[in-house]
């Protein structure tokens, strides 16, 4: 069987306000000034693997296409080496621009599952949270168990390696005051949900604030 | 100056190798530092796509308890960390939104944030506090007849570039030549190593650093020299893959800092050499100085 795919784009696939509310969060807001030269996509060191080039990610956002940014390879392909943001002659923060598109795909879970790059984004977050520091080669037995468990049996050399050379952390790191800094984070999150109408702050309350955090 | 010293998750882990020789460095030079109390994890370039207020609060954290401790200037030897921390002082000066909330979050461990502490990296203390005519002094093993393909990586002169030029960054070049080390033309210097993509899709991330390593070879370096963790890791730590795909890629990828090192006559073994998948090979043996 072959599979069809449409390549040109119609006005009724926009998600309306979608660009605008991008363009509305600090950091993102040159978008709307974008000239559409391809600087981005010329400079950029992984658009030859992206699905759609870093200009036409910024074109699609700025034009309400949603789903196709939010679906495409190209935001988990981004490696943040800000080669496009200092290059750009309209001071788009194109690196940024990813960030806040990750982000919002990760909220809406939609990515590829077992998709490794945003499990690895997850996985970091909640180490950080859990523990207040990172340790690498647990993160990536994680990120392994999490995607591709078989995985772990590949990377058996370079476990050796770094077992070898005394760069392997048998035990994670952690912070003392991992309550301080959870508390820090129970605030962000109160933070959000008062900025947000009351209607949708109850429903977000009852849906993901399932830890409880004693303020209310 | 006594300068906080803000290591971060890398120098404990994979890159220790940067850690353990940059402090011995910093201490023949007499730069004083300590460490910050109880740091945590900067949230790197992974927290930034989960949650862009929660990755400022977690980098403030740091800022907040080396401002409390009353230091004025923070190191960060990791380019994430380094450019994380920044990035976090950039949102808070811009945004009045993520300042307010970042500072209600900290209020809740009695910390506050004032951007008064600047974050430095160790090649702008090096080149601009300590400066070059004081560690040419302290060189006793110059490195001469060692060609050094002088590696930025991406996230230490973008997208702030504080200390060097964007486009061309140069401290590390006048650093090396003050080590007497013969620098090799790498116009890559900037380019990304592959990031955190060497990890989770190799196809591509794998080509970034095969790039970098295969053109610092053809320019016929002995050795790379670097001032990232993960850039280090990167072009140090999958040799094995890159050979199997590509071709083999032999040369030893190491920290300015190491270099520094053995350029002041430190063992090599207290600097962290051993721990390199590919041997630095030859060292500047010490009778050649003079």
């Amino acid at each position: 069987m072959i599979e069809l795919t449409r390549t040109i784009k119609y006005e009724a696939d926009r998600v309306k306000g979608f660009g605008h509310d991008v363009m509305k969060v600090p950091g993102c807001e040159n978008l709307e000034s974008c000239i559409q030269c391809g600087t981005c996509s010329g400079v950029c060191p992984l658009s030859i693997y992206m699905d759609y080039s870093p200009r036409q990610v910024m074109a699609l956002t700025r034009s309400d296409f949603k789903n196709e940014v939010l679906r495409s390879h190209t935001i988990w392909l981004c490696a943040s080496c800000y080669a496009c943001t200092v290059e750009c002659p309209r001071q788009i923060r194109i690196t940024d621009i990813m960030y806040e598109l990750k982000q919002r795909a990760i909220q809406e879970g939609i990515y590829p599952k077992r998709f490794p790059i945003p499990v690895l984004a997850k996985e970091f977050s909640h180490m950080a949270h859990s523990w207040g520091r990172v340790t690498e080669n647990w993160l990536v037995m994680r990120l392994f168990l999490k995607t591709n468990w078989l995985a772990i049996f590949k990377m058996w050399k370079l476990g050796l390696g770094l077992i070898r050379s005394g760069r392997f952390s048998v035990r994670p790191d952690k912070i003392k005051r991992r309550r301080e800094l959870q508390k820090m984070m129970e605030m962000v999150d109160n933070v959000a949900l008062s900025a947000l109408p009351p209607a949708l702050a109850n429903n977000n309350n009852n849906h993901s604030n399932s830890k409880g955090n004693g303020q209310h | 100056m006594k300068y906080a010293y803000y290591p971060g998750c890398s120098l404990r882990g994979t890159g220790r190798a940067y850690e353990e020789s940059l402090l011995p460095v910093f201490k023949a030079l007499g730069v004083e530092w300590q460490e910050i109390e109880d740091w945590n994890c900067c949230g790197a370039t992974a927290y930034m796509a989960v949650d862009e207020v929660k990755s400022c609060v977690l980098a403030a954290r740091n800022l907040a308890i080396a401002e409390k401790a009353g230091y004025s200037d923070i190191v960060a030897p990791c380019s994430a960390c380094y450019l994380v921390l920044n990035k976090a002082r950039h949102y808070v000066e811009e945004s009045k939104a993520i300042a307010n909330t970042v500072r209600r979050a900290l209020k809740t461990a009695n910390l506050t944030y004032n951007c008064k502490v600047k974050v430095r990296h160790p090649l702008d203390v090096l080149v601009n506090d300590v400066g070059l005519d004081r560690i040419k002094k302290r060189v006793t093993r110059p490195l001469r007849e060692l060609k050094v393909v002088p590696y930025y990586g991406c996230q230490i002169v973008r997208p702030y570039s504080t200390f060097d030029d964007q486009a061309n960054p140069t401290a590390m070049d006048r650093l090396l030549n003050a080590l007497g080390a013969e620098l090799v033309y790498y116009p890559l210097k900037t380019r990304c190593c592959g990031g955190s993509l060497t990890g989770t899709l190799p196809e591509p991330g794998l080509l970034c650093t095969y790039i970098l390593l295969k053109e610092a070879i053809k320019r016929q370096a002995d050795v790379m020299s670097t001032c990232c963790s993960l850039c280090q890791f990167n072009l140090d730590a999958y040799r094995d893959k890159i050979a199997a795909k590509w071709e083999p890629v032999e040369i030893p990828v190491v920290f300015f800092s190491q270099l520094m090192g053995l350029a002041f006559g430190l063992p090599a073994e207290q600097i962290g050499l051993q721990r390199g998948f590919a041997p630095m090979k030859p060292l500047p043996a010490p009778g050649v100085a003079a």
